[in-house]
């Protein structure tokens, strides 16, 4: 059930990636959509410096339903960048989420992304 | 969460990319630093320890003898420290998390040690009769460890900690007789001004 590229619109190609016009066949990797997404990509950021958060914490940070980040952290983990680990707390149900290694060289991949595109149209 | 970020659709042209980076870093940034700060401080606890802290001033000035005045403080101090655990027992509670795991932990780790180093040279200087001292070693070694504590926080964690410290050295250069205000100022204005920063901007 993996959705490693979730489509969103009918392009192909991600907009930012076609930033880098010729530089493309440099190996300039093509954006990542699956933290390409507002939701998503806080939830990345978060657990970036958070060894673990759990789905309510996450809930309250983003400020989202528990549909909402129910449907974004499940895409995260598809795309092997979440573990997610359930246990109970007395009798309640506890999510907890943390960031796998993929997630977070994707973050890294990102972070290089957005700033390559910094340096290319600076001036 | 409010961050700057404004995916764009697919099917839109991206009015400036360079901008949109830019924004995308941001947002980046502001969701690392609300996640720290979300589960470490709470900025309710401190609006209510600080007007614990304006309420022993005034009672404080009306005191005849500085034992009843010392103990005046220090009841606000196990008060000012029962609330401060509370407050962020509850924000654990809400987030679901351990009190004692995670950012709170490193925070109660940070904060300690120069609070401990406080009550120490509060006993030393009771006992060789410089309690005039007090009000500035305490706004000063509390300055300290919401500094230390709040190193993995966000910035206005350490930036209070900072304004308590400066605060604090101006006490211990000034008459003794304005200790009082000092505290007030510092323990109850400081606290609810930052308080009510944190409050708004990370999470209650």
């Amino acid at each position: 059930m993996a959705e490693n590229a979730p489509r969103r619109g009918v392009h192909a190609r991600a907009p930012l990636g076609a930033v880098d016009g010729g530089r493309t066949s440099s190996g300039a990797a093509a954006l990542d959509r699956v933290i390409h997404e507002r939701v998503r990509l806080a939830i990345v950021s978060a657990l970036a410096v958070n060894e673990t958060m759990t789905f309510n914490q996450l809930k309250a940070l983003l400020a989202t339903t528990d549909g909402n980040l129910s449907v974004h952290a499940r895409k995260l983990e598809d795309a092997g960048y979440l573990a997610c680990r359930k246990s109970f707390q007395g009798r309640t149900p506890r999510t907890e989420y943390r960031l796998t290694p993929a997630g977070r060289e994707a973050l890294e991949r990102y972070l290089d992304h957005m700033e390559a595109l910094i340096r290319a149209t600076r001036g | 969460m409010t961050g700057p970020i404004a995916l764009y659709d697919d099917d839109e042209e991206p009015p400036a990319l360079r901008d949109q980076a830019a924004a995308n870093l941001r947002f980046i940034r502001d969701a690392m630093a609300s996640s720290t700060a979300f589960t470490a401080v709470s900025g309710r606890g401190g609006m209510v320890m600080g007007a614990t802290a304006v309420a022993a001033a005034v009672v404080a000035s009306r005191t005849d003898s500085r034992d009843e005045w010392l103990m005046v403080w220090l009841l606000a101090a196990a008060l000012a420290g029962a609330i401060g655990v509370v407050a962020t027992h509850q924000k654990a509670r809400v987030a679901g998390v351990s009190l004692f795991a995670g950012p709170g932990r490193k925070f109660a780790l940070g904060l300690a040690p120069p609070l401990v180093a406080g009550a120490l040279l509060t006993a030393v200087l009771l006992r060789s009769g410089d309690a005039g001292l007090l009000a500035g070693v305490w706004l000063l070694l509390y300055g300290v460890a919401v500094v230390t504590g709040g190193t993995f926080s966000v910035r206005i964690v350490p930036v209070m900690g900072a304004c308590l410290m400066v605060l604090g050295a101006a006490a211990l250069f000034s008459p003794a007789g304005w200790g009082n205000w000092y505290l007030a100022a510092g323990f109850g204005g400081l606290q609810i001004g930052f308080g009510a920063l944190i409050a708004r901007g990370f999470g209650g």
